[in-house]
C-alpha cells in the first residue's frame, strides 16, 4: 500500500490509546506524514493540554485554528493545522447555529452545561464529536486527525453517541448523536488508529480496547501503531574487544565493559519488546506500524520528521494488507 | 544514572515516611506507575509492622490479582504474607462510596432512597467530572477516621486536570450549591414569582435542546437533595484539612520523559499553592548509565566506525548515554523543585510488576530494606 492509499482510506482518523504510550506523538506523526505526502491536515485535540504544538516548534493551541507547519517548499508538502475543541466552545457554536444564541452565553457562563452534562452523560463528548463531524462533512482538510482522550475514556467517548440515543430520545442532541454514530460506523469516512508500546500492560489494554471499540462502538480499526520499538543495530552480540580487533582499533578495558553492558541491556529490552509485539500480533489481527524509540526525551520538529519518514516507510511495507 | 547520583542519600527518608505518617497520597500524571508505586509503599508499610491499607483506582489485571482484588470490591481484603504488619487492599468503588455518603447525610432513609433511585444521581458518579477524585479522597478520609488502619496509602486517578482531587470536594459542594440549583428548587421555596418565570423560560430552552425528561430528572434530584448540602460541605472541609495535616504525606510519582517531568513540575507547583509540601519524589523507569564518557564523544566514535560491529556497539552506548544524560538534566530540575524531599530513582525493570516479588524489587530502590 502506498501512503496516498493509506490516507485515502478515510478522511477522519481517530488516534486512541492509554496515557503515556505516545498518542499525541503518533497524532503529530500521522499529520506530518500526510502533509509530507501532499495532503492538507488538521489535528483536533480535545483535552486542552497537549504537547502537540511543541513537537512542531510552536506555542499553545486555541479553539481557532493554528498553522503548525507550513506547506510548500521543494518537497511540495501541505499545511498541518491544529485546534483545541472544548465542549463549551462547541456548545456555544451549536446554539448559535441553531438560532438559540440568546440563551447560549447564559447556558455556558452559568455552568449549566455541567448540570446538563450530568443529566445526560456523554453530552460533552457528543458536542465535541458533533463538531468533528461538522469539520469532516465540510471537508476542511484532506485528513483530519483526532487525538482522542486517554485511557478507558476513549471507549466512553466514542460510545457517547449510542448511549445518548437511549437517554435523549428527541431534539437536536438526538439528531447530533445519530449523525455522529453514522460517521463512526462508516468505515469509509472514519477509522481508529490504536497506539500502544511493546510492553505487557499496554499491549493487554490495546487488545481489550480494540475489541471493545469494534463490538461496542462499531468503528473500523486501521493499523495499530506500536510506538517506541528499539531500532536494529549491528554488533549487539559482538564482543567489544574482538569487534575492536576486527576494526583495527583498540578500546580501553572500562570502555569495553560499558559497551558490553549497554549491548546486553539493549538485547534484553529488544527481546522483551519482540515478545510483546509477537503477542500483540497473535491476539490482534491488525497490521502493525512500528515507530522507532527515539533516544531523546523530548520531541521537536527534527524528531517529528524522523518519525514521519519512518511512518511513511512502514506504510509502504504494508502493501497488500487490507485496512 | 551512575552510582551516587541516584538520590540514594534520601532513601532512609522514605523508610521514615512509611513508619511515621498515617496517610500517603501517591500523585502524578497517567502512565507513570502510580498504582504500582502505591502498592509498593503499602507493602513496605506492612513490612515495617503497620496495619496498612492500599486504595487503588484502576490496577492492571495481574497487579489486581496479586493484591487479591480479582472481584471489584469496595471493602478492603487482606493479603497474607510473611511480614510483621498487615497488608490490606481495596479498589475504589466510586458509586458505592457516594451511596454511603448520601445515606450518611440524608435526614431520613426515605430521602436517601429518593436520591439513590434518581436517574440524574445515578449519572453523577460516571459523568460529573471530579467525582472519582472526590470519592478517592472521601474513601481515604473514611478509612483514616472510621477504621483502625495505621497507614492508608492512596493512588490518585489519572485525571485530565492534574490536581482535580484537591479541588474535587469543594467542586462538588459548589455544584450542589449552584445558583441553578437554587433556581430549580425555587418553586417549592416560594421565591418571587418573577424569578420563577425567568427560570422556567430558561429551563424550557434547555429542554428544547436536551429533552424534557433530562431536565425533570435534574430538578427531582436537586429537590431530593435539599438540606443535605451543609453536611456535604462540612465533610469536604474536613477532608481538605486532613490532606493538609502533618500526618499526611504527598509523594509525587513521575517518569523521566520530558512531558511527564513537565507535568510533575506543574503538580509540585499546584500542591505548593494549596499549602501542601511534597514529601517525596519517586521516578520510575529511569534509564541506566554505563559510563562516564560523554554521549557526544561516543557518537563521534560511532560515526568514525560506522558500518562495523564496534560502530554499532558505540552507537548503542551513545544512544543510552544520551537518554540517561537528558533524563538526568530533567530530573535534576524536578529534584530542585521539590527539595528537600527525598528522591528515589527506580530503574527500568526486566518486566512489568505484577506480583509481590516484583513489588519488593521496586521497594529495594525506594527503601533501605533488603528484598528478602
Amino acid at each position: 500500500m502506498n501512503p496516498e492509499q493509506f490516507f485515502a482510506a478515510s478522511r477522519l482518523v481517530i488516534v486512541a490509546g492509554k496515557g503515556g504510550v505516545g498518542k499525541t506523538t503518533v497524532s503529530a506523526t500521522l499529520a506530518r506524514a500526510a502533509a509530507l505526502s501532499g495532503l492538507s491536515t488538521l489535528v483536533v485535540e480535545v483535552e486542552g493540554k497537549s504537547g502537540l504544538p511543541t513537537m512542531f516548534g510552536q506555542r499553545a493551541l486555541g479553539y481557532d485554528e493554528t498553522v503548525l507547519s507550513r506547506g510548500g517548499g521543494p518537497a511540495g508538502a501541505a499545511d498541518v493545522r491544529a485546534r483545541t475543541l472544548t465542549a463549551d466552545g462547541a456548545l456555544l457554536e451549536y446554539l448559535r447555529d441553531h438560532g438559540l444564541s440568546r440563551v447560549s452565553n447564559r447556558l455556558v457562563s452559568s455552568g449549566a452545561l455541567d448540570i446538563v452534562a450530568t443529566a445526560a452523560p456523554g453530552i460533552k463528548d457528543i458536542l465535541l464529536l458533533g463538531k468533528v463531524k461538522q469539520l469532516e462533512r465540510a471537508g476542511v482538510a484532506d485528513l483530519i486527525v483526532l487525538d482522542a482522550p486517554a485511557a478507558g475514556h476513549a471507549i466512553t467517548f466514542l460510545q457517547s453517541a449510542r448511549s445518548l440515543l437511549d437517554s435523549v430520545s428527541v431534539g437536536p442532541i438526538n439528531a447530533q448523536a445519530r449523525d455522529v454514530l453514522e460517521l463512526l460506523e462508516d468505515h469509509e469516512r472514519c477509522q481508529v488508529v490504536l497506539v500502544t508500546v511493546p510492553e505487557e500492560t499496554p499491549v493487554n489494554e490495546a487488545v481489550e480496547t480494540a475489541f471493545s471499540l469494534e463490538d461496542r462502538v462499531g468503528v473500523g480499526l486501521g493499523p495499530i501503531v506500536v510506538n517506541g520499538v528499539y531500532p536494529e543495530l549491528p554488533g549487539m552480540t559482538a564482543d567489544p574487544v574482538a569487534a575492536a580487533a576486527a576494526a583495527g582499533v583498540s578500546v580501553r578495558g572500562g570502555e569495553a565493559e560499558a559497551l558490553a553492558a549497554a549491548a546486553a541491556f539493549r538485547r534484553d529490552r529488544t527481546s522483551l519488546q519482540a515478545d510483546q509485539v509477537g503477542r500483540l500480533a497473535d491476539q490482534l489481527p491488525l497490521p502493525q506500524l512500528r515507530l522507532p524509540f527515539l533516544f531523546t526525551t523530548g520531541i521537536g520538529p527534527t524528531e517529528l520528521d524522523r518519525l514521519a519518514h519512518a511512518f511513511l516507510a512502514q506504510v509502504d511495507v504494508l502493501a497488500g494488507l487490507p485496512l | 544514572m551512575t552510582d551516587g547520583n541516584d538520590g540514594s542519600a534520601g532513601v532512609a527518608d522514605f523508610d521514615k515516611l512509611v513508619r511515621d505518617r498515617r496517610i500517603v497520597v501517591c500523585c502524578g500524571s497517567g502512565g507513570v506507575g502510580k498504582t504500582t508505586t502505591a502498592a509498593v509503599v503499602g507493602l513496605e508499610g506492612a513490612r515495617s509492622g503497620r496495619r496498612t491499607v492500599v486504595v487503588t483506582i484502576d490496577p492492571a489485571k495481574r497487579l489486581a490479582d496479586a493484591l487479591g482484588l480479582a472481584g471489584l470490591t469496595g471493602t478492603p481484603s487482606r493479603i497474607e504474607g510473611d511480614w510483621p504488619g498487615e497488608l490490606w487492599a481495596t479498589m475504589l468503588d466510586t458509586k458505592s462510596t457516594f451511596d454511603d455518603l448520601v445515606a450518611k447525610y440524608a435526614a431520613t432513609p426515605e430521602q436517601a432512597e429518593r436520591i439513590l433511585a434518581n436517574r440524574f444521581y445515578r449519572n453523577i458518579s460516571g459523568a460529573l467530572s471530579g467525582t472519582q477524585e472526590y470519592m478517592a479522597m472521601e474513601k481515604l478520609y473514611e478509612l483514616h477516621e472510621e477504621s483502625d488502619f495505621e497507614l492508608v496509602v492512596v493512588d490518585t486517578p489519572p485525571t485530565r486536570n492534574a490536581l482535580d482531587f484537591l479541588d474535587a470536594p469543594r467542586r462538588l459542594s459548589r455544584f450542589l450549591e449552584h445558583r441553578l440549583f437554587r433556581m430549580l428548587v425555587a418553586p417549592s421555596r416560594g421565591v418571587l414569582k418573577a424569578v420563577n418565570v425567568a427560570a422556567q423560560t430558561f429551563l424550557r430552552t434547555v429542554s428544547r435542546v436536551v429533552g424534557g425528561d433530562v431536565v425533570q430528572d435534574a430538578i427531582a434530584f436537586f429537590q431530593a437533595f435539599e438540606g443535605m448540602e451543609e453536611g456535604f460541605r462540612m465533610r469536604a472541609v474536613r477532608v481538605n484539612e486532613l490532606l493538609a495535616a502533618p500526618e499526611t504525606a504527598f509523594v509525587l510519582v513521575a517518569s523521566p520523559r520530558q512531558d511527564t517531568v513537565e507535568e510533575a513540575h506543574f503538580f509540585a507547583d499546584r500542591l505548593r499553592e494549596a499549602g501542601i509540601v511534597v514529601q517525596g519524589l519517586i521516578v520510575n523507569r529511569v534509564h541506566p548509565s554505563f559510563t562516564d564518557a560523554l554521549p557526544e564523544a561516543l557518537a563521534a566514535r560511532a560515526d568514525t566506525l560506522d558500518g562495523t560491529d564496534l560502530g554499532g556497539l558505540y552507537r548503542n552506548l551513545a544512544d543510552f548515554e544520551q537518554v540517561a544524560s537528558r533524563e538526568h538534566e530533567h530530573l535534576a530540575g524536578l529534584a530542585d523543585a521539590v527539595s528537600p524531599a527525598p528522591l528515589a530513582w527506580v530503574p527500568f525493570l526486566r518486566s512489568d510488576v505484577h506480583d509481590l516479588v516484583g513489588m519488593a524489587e521496586v521497594g529495594t530502590h525506594v527503601f533501605t530494606r533488603s528484598p528478602g
